[in-house]
């Protein structure tokens, strides 16, 4: 017979312990749960796309729109594959991100920080965004970056082009693809020295705000190194639309040149007013009156019409160039569109294929993994050459493009001309060169 | 001295614009007593017309030229517009090259249109409501149409050339004893402001020397009084709509040229056209040209560098800082009617 000694006592104990033994991996799983912000649990994983739907940087909105849906469609191993072919990286397999089917929510930036920032919260709190990228502004792209710093979350810009990006502003949790001004400074200093000369006055209008400021600053010092002479900088409000009042005295100045570091319709009017004013036509110190547009795009090129020709600028990409990756990307982006994809869609659909390889290769869509694994990585086949994501500005490094307005164009898109590839280590710059300094990239923030 | 005269110049362009935009403002305000905020949207459908009939003058055919290739590697499909295939690559080339000069008669009964419909379907249930309402609905209605206008023809500006003999500038500096290049002038902005000076003196002699004009005069005085003579002035106030949004449009037909129209034109210039239109004087039609002029000429001045680095910012706040003043020390403005807006 045999003795059964069963007290209350003794069964609170047992249960206490059976609980505590069953609850224990709970307590694992929901601490790893809470490692980091928008942990993807479920069979998919979601993206934000924060570009400017509406407001006048809507168009060049809806061409990244294009490229991330494109993005995602080769992330999940639809059409063609596009880059993800001709990528140096094979961690991508066309079976999503880590497995999970990519899906994409979409934010309207408006080109205004607080509605971008707003758009970008929403995406992250409310949808679950893992990661947020896009945008057509330096000082959207400043803005939402801080926010993402502070949520926890990786940002991968879009089209932005100050210096401060990665400059005073960066953040760990930041990474940009597209080039920066001081880049196209460098990048467009020798060919003006080809074809200008060294002796030059420069006159700059400039876009007052901090993608202006630190353009002026980059052009200006670039081609006052090669023996030009700035006679004046004037700063143009952002709204401003009418600009004959700032160019009407660069001819009486002395100047033989006018750099506009204007973007977006600014530089649509302001090259227009230019042209207008006959400035292309005028002999000054008995040399041609040259105009110089820093930042090209496509669509601001198509903006200005026949103004453009035979204008220089700098430019991150172009859909002519004729490298097996490019060419891929244009075939996959024209077929599906029926026209070829601008610089923004290019850089956007690089910075999505970068983040989805880099959670690939880290394993995790932890951002403090992601970053690491984009930190100091070298990669090519994506349109520009072999490139670095440098460790210490989160800042790609790679060709820069010089292009031309085209004199006989043939088609609507056929508006610039490549004139020069300028190679990744004339426009590579110190990590503490002045014109970045002060700012920290502090720690990467993996949020909750 | 030079460099004020050149101010002087590029003042006259933009004030031509506020002055035609303000002109249409006022003559509304003054017949219909509406704040009209949607005439700003107005300007802008002007400009879209000098566009839209730059696309329908270069509609195409296609033709595949297989010694050329397109971005895909594709034989090029080469467009040649119908007027070319059907005038001569000459005379068609030509007519797509004023395609500008020629929306201004394409323009006038779309605008006049456009003007009638808005009157009659919108803003005639509002003339009795309070200016506040009127503001907010025709405020509204603009933002309709300028999203209308970015659906169909998107965000980025459309480049909408001169013809080829206005383009260049004219050195009007040689003519008057100075260097070279120290006054140089467009040749569009010169047509501009001449034609912004006829449309402006054809309104004026409309209202003045027109039995048509004088009734309308006569109800912005006393609509009572014209009313119980048994005219029916509304039906002509509606037609001053019409007019008054024609005049706005044809503003932006020739704008157009000036910086490539986009959808958000018309509110760059709405605000300025309003404060144009307090500091000439609600209603008052000479007060709104000379206000016009005068804003549009301290404007580029305050957008010289000199005064800029004396006052950093002034371009931005010239205006409003007169219209302060003017309202501050003349309420009724310039040339506004004794009592009008000092109640």
């Amino acid at each position: 017979m045999s003795k059964t000694d069963v007290t209350r006592r003794g069964v609170l104990k047992t249960g206490a312990i059976a609980g505590a033994g069953v609850a224990l991996p709970t307590i694992f799983t929901a601490s790893s749960a809470a490692a980091y912000t928008n942990e993807p649990t479920g069979a998919s994983v979601t993206l934000g796309f924060n570009v400017p739907q509406t407001g006048p940087y809507a168009d060049e909105g809806a061409d990244e729109l294009r490229a991330y849906q494109l993005a995602v469609e080769h992330l999940n191993g639809g059409g063609d594959g596009g880059m993800m072919n001709t990528f140096s990286s094979k961690a991508l397999k066309g079976n999503g991100i880590l497995g999970k089917k990519v899906e994409f929510v979409t934010g309207d930036t408006q080109t205004k920080s607080d509605a971008a920032r707003a758009s970008a919260k929403s995406m992250i709190e409310k949808d679950g965004a893992v990661m947020i990228t896009g945008g057509s502004s330096s000082g959207v792209a400043i803005a939402v970056q801080g926010l993402c710093q502070e949520a926890g979350v990786i940002f991968m810009a879009g089209l932005t082009h100050s210096n401060d990006t990665t400059g005073k502003d960066k953040k760990a949790n930041g990474f940009r693809h597209f080039f920066n001004g001081y880049m196209s400074g460098a990048a467009l200093a020798p060919v003006l020295k080809n074809l200008y000369g060294t002796d030059r006055n420069a006159y700059h209008l400039t876009a007052d705000y901090t993608w202006g400021w630190t353009q002026e600053e980059s052009i200006a010092a670039a081609t006052e190194a090669l023996g030009w002479n700035t006679v004046n900088k004037v700063r143009t409000p952002l709204a401003a639309t009418d600009f004959s009042s700032y160019i009407a005295p660069v001819l009486n100045s002395g100047a033989d040149v006018l750099v506009l570091n204007h973007y977006g319709g600014n530089m649509v009017n302001s090259l227009t007013n230019a042209v207008q004013f006959g400035l292309r036509d005028k002999v000054v110190n008995g040399k041609n009156f040259e105009i110089v547009v820093p930042l090209y795009s496509r669509l601001m090129a198509k903006g200005a019409g026949a103004n453009v020709k035979g204008i220089h600028g700098s430019t991150n990409w172009h859909w002519s160039l004729q490298d097996d990756a490019s060419k891929a990307f244009v075939k996959s982006f024209g077929t599906k569109y029926g026209f070829p994809p601008s610089q923004a869609a290019h850089t956007v659909y690089c910075q999505t294929l970068l983040y989805a390889d880099a959670a690939e290769r880290a394993g995790t869509f932890n951002p403090c993994g992601i970053a690491e694994a984009l930190e100091g990585y070298e990669f090519e086949g994506l349109g520009n050459g072999p490139t670095l994501y440098r460790a210490e500005d989160h800042q790609c490094f790679k060709d820069v493009l010089v292009v031309r307005g085209k004199e006989n164009p043939t088609s609507e898109f056929d508006l610039l001309e490549v004139v020069e590839v300028t190679p990744a280590a004339q426009v590579t710059y110190a990590p503490d060169h002045p014109m970045f300094a002060g700012g920290q990239l502090g720690s990467c923030n993996p949020g909750a | 001295m030079d460099a004020i005269l050149l101010q002087i110049l590029n003042g006259l362009d933009k004030g031509s614009a506020y002055a035609l935009i303000a002109l249409g403002l006022t003559l509304i305000f003054g017949t219909l007593g509406v704040v009209n905020f949607a005439h700003g949207a107005l300007f802008m459908i002007g400009a879209f017309c000098a566009v839209t009939l730059q696309r329908i003058f270069k509609l195409s055919f296609e033709t595949l030229d297989p010694t050329q290739k397109d971005f895909l590697g594709n034989p090029l499909k080469v467009k040649t517009p119908y007027v070319e295939s059907w005038f001569g690559p000459e005379m068609g080339a030509a007519i797509i090259d004023w395609s500008v000069p020629l929306a201004i008669l394409f323009s006038i009964p779309i605008m006049l249109a456009i003007g009638y419909i808005m009157e009659r379907g919108l803003i005639k249930h509002f003339y009795k409501r309070p200016h506040a309402d009127q503001i907010l609905v025709t405020f509204g209605l603009a933002i309709v149409l300028q999203e209308i206008i970015k659906a169909v023809y998107g965000a980025n500006p459309i480049p909408t050339p001169a013809p080829e003999v206005f383009r260049g500038s004219f050195d009007f500096g040689v003519m008057l004893g100075f260097d070279p290049n120290a006054i140089i002038y467009p040749y569009w902005r010169m047509v501009y402001f001449a034609f912004a000076a006829v449309i402006i003196g054809a309104v004026f002699a409309f209202l003045q020397f027109t039995t048509f004009g004088m009734v309308v005069r006569a109800g912005m005085a006393d609509r009572e009084t014209v009313g119980l003579l048994g005219i029916n002035i509304d039906r002509r106030f509606t037609i001053m709509f019409g007019i008054a949004a024609a005049v706005a449009g044809l503003a932006g037909v020739m704008y157009a040229p000036i910086n490539s129209p986009n959808y958000h034109m018309g509110m760059d210039f709405l605000v300025l056209s309003f404060v144009v239109v307090v500091v000439g004087g609600m209603g008052s039609l000479p007060g709104a040209v000379l206000a016009g002029f005068m804003l549009g000429i301290l404007e580029a001045f305050a957008s010289m560098n000199e005064v800029k680095s004396i006052l950093p910012g002034i371009d931005q706040i010239i205006i409003y800082l007169v219209a302060i003043i003017i309202i501050l020390t003349r309420p009724r403005g310039l040339m506004g009617r004794k009592g009008v807006m000092e109640d």
